[in-house]
Formats: C-alpha cells, sequence, structure tokens
C-alpha cells in the first residue's frame, strides 16, 4: 500500500531576479513499511524532496498525495494537523527543545495529539525503552550526547504511530559508533513495528541499511535499487 | 497548558539576566505610574481640602452681588445681622459650623517695608477657624474682645520681621471709601503650611474688624462646614433665601476641578510614555528571544504545533514577565506611595490663584486607582508581546528549520 506519492513535482526557489532548481519533475511512490534511502551529492535535492514529503513546504508544480489524498494545496493548518498525526522527523542536527527532558521532549508531539495523561506516560516509557534510554529520561538535552539525542529524536518521531518517518541526514552528525546505533535502532523499529522509513543521506554505510535507495541528481531522480 | 507555561518558564530561565532586567523594566514603571498617580491624587485632594478648610468651606451664605475679584464694604454689598443668620443656618441638622468672615483689603506697613493684605474679620471662638489656632507657632490667639490684636501668617512675619508683640501698622480702606489706620500689635504668628494664604490673610476679631472698617454689623460671607460635603446641594436647597446666594464648595472650587481633569489629561500622557518604554523592553527581549529559537520554533512546527499555540508560547513567557514585573512594581512602588503618604514631600510655594496648595505633598493612592494600574501595565505588556509572538507564529517551519 503507497504512503506517499511525488507525482511530477518541481520546487523552485526565486532570491531575487535568480531562480534555483531545486527539484525538475521528480515522480517517487513510497510503500507501507519500505525503509528507503534518497541519496546523492549536495544540492541533489534529497532534502527538498524529504520537505515536500513531509508537508513542510509545497511544491510548485506537482502533487504530492498522503495515504492516497492529494495533500498538495493544503492550507499551513492542514498540513500542521496532517504532520501531527501521520508524519515523524528525525533531522540532522539534534533537533530536541533544549529546556525539556528526554521525557518531556518524546511527550510533545503526544501531548500535541491530545494523548491522555496515562496513555501518554505508557507510551513515553515504552519508546524509552525502545531506544534503550529509560534511564536517562530525565536528563536535559545538554546532558545527553549526540547518539542519545538522536535517539530520543527517533523515539519522538515514533511516539505518534506515524504512517512513516522521515530522516535528514540522521547520522550526519555522530560518530560511526553512534551513527550505528541510531541506524541499528531505526531498522529494528521499521522490522518490529513495520512503519516505513524514508532518510536522506549520502554516508555510504546508511546506504547500506537500505532496502530500496532512490537516486538524485541535480533535482531529478536518475536512479533507484 | 500546562507544558507551554513549564516551556515558558523555562525558556525564561535560559537567559535569566535579561528576563529579570525586562521584568525590571516593568517593575520600574509599574512602581512609576503608582508613585505618579499618587502624587497627583494626593496634590489635588491636598489643594481642594486646603482651600475648602481655610477659604471656602462647603458652603457659604454671600450676597446677591458677591464678586470674589472685588472687596467691597459698602453695606449693601454685605450680609446684615450676621448672626441672625447663622442662628437659621444652625438649625439645619447637617451644619456641623456657620461663622461670620469679613475680608477687607489693607497694607501693612513697618518702618520702610510694606505689604498688600487681606484682613479677616473672625468669630475666634468658632471651631471653623480652629486650623488658625492650630498653627499658632508662637504668641496667643486672638480673644473675641482684643481690640489691638491682630494675628499674622509666618511668611509675613518673616517679611517684616516680626515677632509676638510687636507693633505694626495697619491700614484698611473702609466702608465709606475712607481709608484708617491703626498700630495693631503681632498677638500670635500662625501657619498653615500655605504659603500663598499664610503670606496675605491677616486675622482680628469680627468686631473689630467690624468697627474698623465701618462696616457695622455686617459680614462679607457665612462660612459653613457640614458633616458631609455631598451634602451640600441638599443644604444649599434647604438654605434657599431671596436676598442672599448660597455657593457650594464644588462651584467655588471649579478652578481645582478643572485643574483635576487637566492633570489627569496629562498623566495619562505620562503613562503612556512609561508604559510606551516599559513595552520597548519587552518586546525588544521577546524578539531576540524569538530569533534565538527560530529552529525550535521550526521543530515544533514541524511536529505538529500550529501558529496559535507558538504565539501562545511567547505570549506565555511575556504573561510571565508582566507578573513578575508587575508584583516587583507594587512591592516597589507601594513602598515608595506608602513613604510619601506618610512623611510627604516639602513643594515649598506652588500655590496659584484660586487653587491653595500645601507647602508639603502627600501621596494618596486609591485601591481602585492601583488595580486600574496594574491591568494597565499588565495589558500593555501583553499587547508587546503580540508582536514577537506573531514573528515566532508566522514562521514558515521550512525556513526556521534552517535557522
Amino acid at each position: 500500500m503507497e504512503v506517499t506519492k511525488i507525482i511530477n513535482a518541481t520546487r523552485v526557489f526565486k532570491i531575487g531576479q535568480m531562480e534555483t532548481h531545486a527539484l525538475r519533475g521528480v515522480n517517487l511512490t513510497i510503500n507501507s513499511g519500505e525503509f528507503t534511502a534518497l541519496v546523492g551529492p549536495s544540492g541533489s535535492g534529497k532534502t527538498t524532496l524529504l520537505q515536500l514529503i513531509g508537508l513542510l513546504d509545497q511544491p510548485t508544480t506537482g502533487s504530492v498525495f498522503i495515504n492516497g489524498r492529494d495533500v498538495t494545496k493544503f492550507n499551513r493548518n492542514q498540513r500542521a494537523d496532517l504532520r501531527r498525526g501521520t508524519i515523524g522527523f528525525i533531522f540532522q542536527f539534534f533537533a530536541l527543545i533544549p529546556t525539556l527532558t528526554a521525557y518531556e521532549n518524546i511527550e510533545m508531539p503526544l501531548l500535541l495529539n491530545g494523548m491522555g495523561a496515562v496513555e501518554r506516560k505508557t507510551r513515553v516509557n515504552e519508546m524509552l525503552a525502545a531506544v534503550g534510554l529509560t534511564d536517562r529520561a530525565h536528563h536535559r538535552p545538554d546532558q545527553l550526547s549526540g547518539g542519545q539525542q538522536q535517539r530520543v529524536a527517533v523515539a519522538r518521531a515514533l511516539s505518534i504511530n506515524p504512517t512513516f518517518v522521515l530522516a535528514d541526514e540522521p547520522t550526519a552528525n555522530l560518530d560511526t559508533e553512534n551513527g550505528r546505533q541510531v541506524m541499528d535502532i531505526m531498522k529494528k523499529l521499521n522490522k518490529e513495528t513495520g512503519v516505513t522509513f524514508v532518510f536522506a543521506t549520502h554516508d555510504p554505510r546508511v546506504i547500506g541499511y537500505a532496502e530500496r535507495v532512490v537516486t538524485l541528481e541535480d533535482g531529478m531522480i536518475v536512479g533507484q535499487a | 497548558m500546562t507544558q507551554l507555561f513549564k516551556m515558558a518558564f523555562r525558556d525564561l530561565g535560559r537567559n535569566k539576566r535579561r528576563s529579570l532586567l525586562s521584568a525590571l523594566a516593568v517593575s520600574v514603571g509599574m512602581a512609576l505610574l503608582l508613585l505618579m498617580a499618587a502624587i497627583v491624587d494626593g496634590e489635588m485632594r491636598g489643594a481642594l481640602e486646603n482651600t475648602i478648610r481655610l477659604e471656602s468651606g462647603h458652603l457659604q451664605i454671600r450676597p446677591l452681588d458677591y464678586n470674589e475679584n472685588k472687596t467691597s464694604l459698602k453695606w449693601e454689598d454685605l450680609i446684615a445681622a450676621p448672626r441672625e443668620v447663622i442662628a437659621q443656618v444652625k438649625t439645619i441638622p447637617q451644619v456641623t459650623e456657620a461663622t461670620p468672615r469679613l475680608f477687607a483689603s489693607g497694607i501693612v506697613t513697618r518702618g520702610e517695608n510694606s505689604s498688600g493684605v487681606q484682613i479677616i474679620g473672625i468669630d475666634p471662638a468658632s471651631p471653623a477657624n480652629q486650623i488658625f489656632r492650630d498653627g499658632l507657632l508662637e504668641g496667643d490667639f486672638i480673644s473675641a474682645e482684643d481690640r489691638e490684636g491682630i494675628l499674622i501668617g509666618k511668611p509675613l512675619a518673616r517679611k517684616f520681621n516680626l515677632k509676638a508683640g510687636d507693633q505694626v501698622n495697619l491700614l484698611v480702606n473702609k466702608s465709606e471709601g475712607d481709608v484708617d489706620e491703626q498700630l495693631f500689635t503681632v498677638r500670635g504668628i500662625y501657619t498653615t503650611n500655605t504659603v500663598g494664604y499664610d503670606e496675605r490673610s491677616v486675622f482680628m476679631p469680627l468686631d473689630k474688624a467690624q468697627a474698623f472698617t465701618g462696616a457695622g454689623d455686617h459680614a462679607t460671607i457665612i462660612f459653613i462646614t457640614l458633616q458631609d460635603r455631598e451634602q451640600a446641594d441638599t443644604v444649599a436647597a434647604a438654605l434657599n433665601s431671596s436676598t442672599l446666594q448660597v455657593v457650594t464648595w464644588v462651584k467655588m472650587n471649579e478652578l481645582i476641578m478643572q485643574f483635576e481633569d487637566f492633570a489627569g489629561a496629562y498623566m495619562v500622557v505620562l503613562y503612556i510614555i512609561v508604559l510606551g518604554i516599559t513595552a520597548t523592553v519587552v518586546t525588544n527581549t521577546l524578539v531576540m528571544a524569538v530569533f534565538e529559537r527560530t529552529r525550535e520554533i521550526g521543530i515544533l512546527s514541524a511536529i505538529g504545533m500550529k501558529a496559535p499555540r507558538i504565539m501562545a508560547q511567547f505570549l506565555l513567557e511575556g504573561a510571565l514577565i508582566a507578573t513578575l514585573g508587575i508584583v516587583g512594581g507594587l512591592i516597589f512602588g507601594g513602598a515608595l506611595v506608602w513613604y510619601f503618604t506618610v512623611y510627604g514631600f516639602f513643594i515649598g510655594d506652588m500655590g496659584m490663584t484660586g487653587i491653595l496648595m500645601g507647602d508639603q505633598i502627600y501621596a494618596h493612592l486609591t485601591v481602585g486607582d492601583t488595580i486600574n494600574l496594574a491591568i494597565a501595565a499588565y495589558l500593555i505588556t501583553l499587547v508587546a508581546s503580540l508582536y514577537p509572538a506573531r514573528i515566532a507564529a508566522r514562521m514558515e517551519p521550512v525556513e526556521a528549520l534552517h535557522g
């Protein structure tokens, strides 16, 4: 079953008189349960494509479908609603709220989804256990290592039982060991929960985890394997 | 909401010095507002009470053609047989005191020095004149039988270097239009702490004033005090006469009322300036916070936090700064107001024509004013938070994530 579909999407950024074509007619379908890597050199359009799939941005032309529904023309609030319940995000930088503990960071999307206190507590503890950070629950990000922070981000992304998780260079700021740990956890959760993962990377070790590799160059998909 | 509150509280704690300085700006603004309101209110209240106690009373009975800018001693311009009028006035239960006063213009001379004064003939035994007795600095108070004694104010005594027992020459315009003069003994020196009044008012017993000026059994006005000044209209209506006019303290003090209105409008401008400065500090603090936390706003937006909630986050931070600042301002400003309410501060001779201000201002602050100013400061701080909150709420997630 397809969870997201991009049809003939372009994305043009205008800076003054200059136009930059980040995507040039991309077509892509991601099916449920996939563990897909978007690869390509810097400036190839990986992040822009992830942002379109994640409804953080809108295509200049073309269409975006989520769970079979055309969401291309969704307004800001509709996109926020859809993201809140459907999409998990993992960013290259350790995107945690610095004033919240690991527990509270994971709890935040559940709160936004209006989950009850008891259910929330159970879910957060499950996610902390899944990423092996139960003992670091009440530490703030600045008290955690980079790898631990990224594991909290993984737990936060998965806490809402998303349809799919988008990860933009999830290991770029991690050393080899921590990068491997994060990828192992993502892969394990993909297998155990069946949640779909799409991640952008140009790290060959990370590409090795992918079941499907989509290669971009100059804003176009130039290969799939 | 708890989470939002928790985040707002912790976010302010990230840069404690900056947050505390912002709250301090609100505190100083709040304290200034309280102090300004208390001083202006105290000043106006003091001026009104002073004028009522010294000059106007709650009511005055005057001749029909009374002109307060012209001191006429012609019998037709005076109240005949004032004691009979007073006897009638005192039958009204709300009246606490009614006493005659005779005004005459004169000149005090001593050696080479002279000064124009208003001679006021009073009933020394009347409780309405107790204020002058209480303000006696040296010598004795005049008695009804005294025929040579006068009471002069401290500024006049200082000007002529007089002390109790000294003699001065007093020249007076008489009822018939001619002038007379007599050597008087300074029986006592008084102060009402109202320089403008004390330097021009010379008191002598009514009988002596009537004899000295040729006014016969007449008075210029009947000075009346009531149990409550709000009863003035009712009593004035009860005293209605075809030969005399009854004037209330409101009518007599129109200038103070107008001045109070003017001061009120002027204060609003000052409030706006103070609150404007406070608001600028708060806006600046929160704008800095928004730009420092742009990426976090992007993260929150990415995980589905909608614009109104992001806006609420920053408004809550503004509300916390406002709460802390206003509490601090109430404590700090309250202490200042208390001090100036108890001890006052010296302003010297600030009197204006028609307004008798004491030489000391005592602050006066009502609970209503305090609440209104606190609410105004709170709302202005929230309004000041709106601009940064809107900046945060309108950020596109994809742009915010790039910091």
